[in-house]
C-alpha cells in the first residue's frame, strides 16, 4: 500500500486509525474462543432488545433453561424437537460444505413428510403392513421425495448455472403449497387441514412405550427418529472426513478451481450432493410424521428447515458438531413456542447468525488501532 | 375481470417487487450481493406501518421505514465490505434478523384496523385512454414515484459519471480504485440505497398497496422473488420494471381465475374443487424459476452476465480481478 493512499482506509477520521491485518496462523484455541464469545454476544443483545420491547431478559432465559432442560419429561421434548434440527442441519452442512447453497431444506422436508404419507394414505402398501416393512418404506419414500426435491435446483445449476440460493427458497413456497392441496384436499379428514392419524405400526417405537417396564419411561416422547438422525450425522461425518468422495466434496467447496485441474466432475457432484442433501432433509420429514405428530397437517415445521441453515453454519459445517448445535437450538425452538413476543427466538437466532460470521473476522484478521502520523 | 382491471392492480403490485428490485440493482452493481431483502421489507413493512399506526402519519411512517431499510443493510455493508464476510451468509443472517426484529415489533399491530393511507392520484384525460389509462387511474402516489424512479435509475447506471463508476466497482474495483474512484465508500453508498429502497418496498406494502399487518406473510417471499427479478433483468431498471409489472399483473390474474364458476362456457375446475387454489399459489413461484433458467439461457447468449465482481471482496493492496 503506498502511503499516499493510506488514509483512504481509515474507518474513522480520527488520528487513531483501526486496520485489519490478516493473521497468518490461527492460534487453535481461538476458534471455540470466538464462537463462545459470539454465542455470549448475541444472548446479551438479545437481553437487551427484550428489555427496551418491555420484557424480561432474565425470565424469558430462565424460562428457556428451564423449560427445555429441566427434567427428564422436557429434556425429553427436546430431543424431540432436535432430531428434525440435526437431519436438516446435517443435509445443509453438507451443501454448503461443498459451497452449494441449499436454503430449501424446509421444502424438502415437506416432500419428505409427503412421501412418507403417501406410502400410509394412497396407500402405497395394503393397511395391516407390519411397522418392520412399513417404517423402512415410509424412510425410502421420504428419502426418495426429497431428492428429487433437491435434484430440481441441483439439475439446473449444473446444466444452466442458475442461481441455487432462488431457486431452492422458491420450491419451499411450492412445497408447502403442494402439501397444503394434499391436506385439504384428497386427504383432508372432515375439511380440516390434516390427514387422519397413521396406524401405530407406522408409528416409530418411542421411550414412552417401554413404559410397562419401567415407570420412568412414561411420558417421554423421544423416538428412534433422534437415532437414526445421530446415526445419518456420523455417517455423513465419516464420509467427509475418511472417503476419497468427501474429499472431493470439501476440495469443491475450498477451491473449484484446483477441483477441475484435479479432474472432478462438478457438475455431476452438485447434482448428487444436492440430491442427498435433500434427501436428508426429507428424512427430517419422515421422522415427524412417523415419530412425533403421526398423521401429515398444514402446519408441521415451524421453520425447522431455515433454522438448519443457522444450525449448520454455527457447527461450521462439521455433522458431527451440527447433533450440538441442533439441540442447542431444538431448546430454543421449544421454550419458544410459550415466549412472548413470538418473534424472540426468530430474532435471537438472526443475532446469533450475524455475531457469528461477525467473529469471524476476529479468526481471520488481528484488529490493530494503529496513531496516524501526520 | 377484465384486462383494465388486471393491469391496473399488476402496476400496483408490482410497484412493490420494483422498489426491491431496483434497490437491489443497486448494490448488485456495486459488487455487493445482499440476500437480506426480504427481512428489509419486512422491517420497512412493520415500522410504516406501526409508526403510522401511533402517529397517524404515513409520510413519516414511510420515511422510518426507509431509514429502518437503510440501517439493516448497513449492517450487511459493515460486515460484507469492511469485515469482508461472506455475502451469502451475511445477506441470510439479515434475513433472519429483519424478519425476527419485524415479528417482535409487529406484535399486537395485526388488530390494529384500518391506517390513513398515503394518498391515491388520477391524472385527468389520460386516465380516459383504453389499456393505458390503467397506469394512472386511482393509483397510488408511490406507483408514480416508481414511473420516476426507473428512467432516472437507468440514466444514472448508463448515463452519468457517478453510473460508470458504480459499474467499474462492480466489474474490475481493482482498476476503478487504480483510477482513484473509493470503492469501500461507492459500495457503502449502493448497499444502503439498495436498504433505503427495499424499506421503501416494504412500506409500499403497508401504507399503499396491502395496508395491515399479518407478520411474515406481509411480505411471503417477495424480497426473494425480486432478487430472482434482478437476474431476469439482467441488472437493467428497465427491464426490472417490465418484469415487476408483468409479474404483479399475473397475480392479479391468478388470484381472479378462482372467481368464475366457468370460462366461456368450460367447467372452472378450481371453482369445484378449492383446494384446486394451492397450484394457482404456486405458479408465481415456479414462474420466477422458469424466468431464472429462459434468462441465464440468455444472458449466456449474448455474453450478458452479473457483475464481474459481484460477491467477492474487494480488498486494497491485493491483487484480484
Amino acid at each position: 500500500m503506498t502511503p499516499a493512499a493510506a488514509p483512504r482506509r481509515s474507518v474513522t477520521r480520527t488520528p487513531v486509525e483501526v486496520r485489519l491485518e490478516r493473521r497468518l496462523e490461527v492460534p487453535h484455541w481461538l476458534g471455540g474462543a470466538t464462537t463462545a464469545g459470539a454465542i455470549v454476544f448475541a444472548l446479551a443483545l438479545s437481553a437487551l432488545i427484550i428489555a427496551i420491547v418491555g420484557g424480561d431478559p432474565v425470565k424469558t432465559y430462565l424460562h428457556i433453561v428451564t423449560a427445555a432442560f429441566g427434567g427428564p419429561g422436557v429434556i425429553s421434548d427436546t430431543l424431540v424437537t432436535a432430531t428434525p434440527l440435526i437431519l436438516t442441519g446435517v443435509a445443509c452442512a453438507l451443501a454448503f460444505r461443498m459451497h452449494l447453497w441449499n436454503i430449501g431444506a424446509e421444502g424438502q422436508f415437506f416432500l419428505g413428510a409427503w412421501g412418507a404419507s403417501a406410502v400410509v394414505l394412497v396407500p402405497l402398501l395394503p393397511p395391516g403392513t407390519p411397522g418392520i416393512v412399513l417404517i423402512p418404506a415410509m424412510m425410502l419414500a421420504g428419502f426418495v421425495c426429497g431428492a428429487l426435491w433437491g435434484l430440481i435446483p441441483g439439475l439446473l445449476k449444473a446444466r444452466y448455472g442458475v442461481n441455487e440460493i432462488i431457486v431452492t427458497l422458491m420450491l419451499n413456497y411450492v412445497a408447502i403449497a403442494w402439501n397444503l392441496y394434499w391436506v385439504f384436499g384428497p386427504w383432508s379428514e372432515g375439511g380440516f387441514q390434516l390427514t387422519r392419524q397413521f396406524p401405530r405400526s407406522s408409528w416409530l417405537p418411542r421411550l414412552t412405550d417401554l413404559a410397562s417396564i419401567d415407570r420412568a419411561f412414561s411420558g417421554l416422547t423421544v423416538h428412534l427418529g433422534f437415532v437414526i438422525a445421530v446415526a445419518v450425522a456420523v455417517m455423513v461425518a465419516f464420509v467427509l472426513r475418511r472417503t476419497r468422495w468427501g474429499y472431493e466434496v470439501k476440495l469443491i467447496g475450498d477451491s473449484p478451481q484446483a477441483a477441475r485441474y484435479a479432474g472432478i466432475d462438478i457438475a455431476r457432484m452438485t447434482i448428487l450432493v444436492f440430491a442427498i442433501s435433500g434427501g436428508v432433509a426429507g428424512l427430517a420429514g419422515v421422522s415427524e410424521v412417523a415419530g412425533v405428530v403421526h398423521r401429515l397437517q398444514g402446519a408441521i415445521s415451524p421453520g425447522y428447515g431455515f433454522t438448519a441453515i443457522i444450525v449448520a453454519y454455527l457447527a461450521k459445517f462439521d455433522p458431527l458438531k451440527v447433533i450440538v448445535a441442533a439441540i442447542f437450538f431444538g431448546a430454543l425452538t421449544l421454550a419458544g413456542r410459550e415466549i412472548q413476543p413470538s418473534g424472540i427466538p426468530a430474532m435471537i437466532q438472526g443475532i446469533l447468525l450475524f455475531s457469528l460470521i461477525g467473529s469471524e473476522v476476529l479468526l481471520r484478521y488481528r484488529i490493530r488501532f494503529v496513531r496516524r502520523i501526520g | 375481470m377484465d384486462l383494465t382491471t388486471i393491469l391496473a392492480a399488476g402496476i400496483a403490485t408490482g410497484t412493490i417487487l420494483l422498489f426491491a428490485a431496483l434497490g437491489e440493482i443497486f448494490a448488485e452493481r456495486s459488487g455487493v450481493l445482499n440476500l437480506g431483502v426480504e427481512g428489509m421489507m419486512l422491517m420497512g413493512a412493520v415500522v410504516g406501518f406501526g409508526v403510522t399506526v401511533s402517529t397517524g402519519q404515513p409520510w413519516l411512517g414511510l420515511a422510518l421505514a426507509m431509514a429502518a431499510g437503510g440501517l439493516l443493510s448497513l449492517l450487511h455493508a459493515v460486515m460484507v465490505i469492511t469485515f469482508q464476510a461472506d455475502q451469502v451468509v451475511s445477506g441470510l443472517s439479515l434475513t433472519f434478523l429483519g424478519t425476527g426484529l419485524a415479528r417482535v415489533m409487529g406484535e399486537g399491530l395485526s388488530k390494529a384496523g384500518a391506517i390513513s393511507l398515503l394518498p391515491k392520484l388520477t391524472v385527468p384525460v389520460v386516465a380516459d385512454v383504453p389499456i393505458l389509462g390503467a397506469f394512472v387511474r386511482d393509483q397510488s402516489i408511490l406507483v408514480y414515484v416508481g414511473y420516476a424512479l426507473v428512467p432516472l435509475a437507468w440514466y444514472w447506471i448508463h448515463r452519468t459519471r457517478q453510473g460508470l463508476e458504480l459499474r467499474a466497482i462492480g466489474e474490475y474495483p481493482t482498476a476503478a480504485d487504480a483510477l482513484g474512484v473509493d470503492v469501500y465508500r461507492l459500495r457503502y453508498r449502493y448497499v444502503v440505497v439498495g436498504g433505503l429502497l427495499a424499506g421503501l418496498a416494504g412500506a409500499t406494502i403497508t401504507l399503499a398497496i396491502q395496508p395491515g399487518w399479518f407478520g411474515d406473510l406481509t411480505v411471503n417471499g417477495r424480497g426473494w422473488i425480486a432478487v430472482g427479478l434482478v437476474i431476469f433483468a439482467q441488472w437493467d431498471p428497465i427491464r426490472a420494471a417490465v418484469g415487476a409489472y408483468l409479474f404483479g399483473a399475473i397475480s392479479r390474474l391468478l388470484f381472479d381465475l378462482q372467481g368464475p364458476s366457468d370460462f366461456f362456457g368450460v367447467a372452472n375446475p378450481i371453482f369445484k374443487d378449492h383446494s384446486l387454489t394451492f397450484f394457482l399459489e404456486m405458479v408465481p413461484y415456479i414462474l420466477v424459476i422458469v424466468v431464472l433458467v429462459v434468462g441465464s439461457r440468455e444472458a449466456a447468449r449474448k455474453r450478458l452476465g452479473a457483475p464481474a465482481a459481484l460477491g467477492r471482496p474487494f480488498i486494497r493492496g491485493e491483487r484480484g480481478a
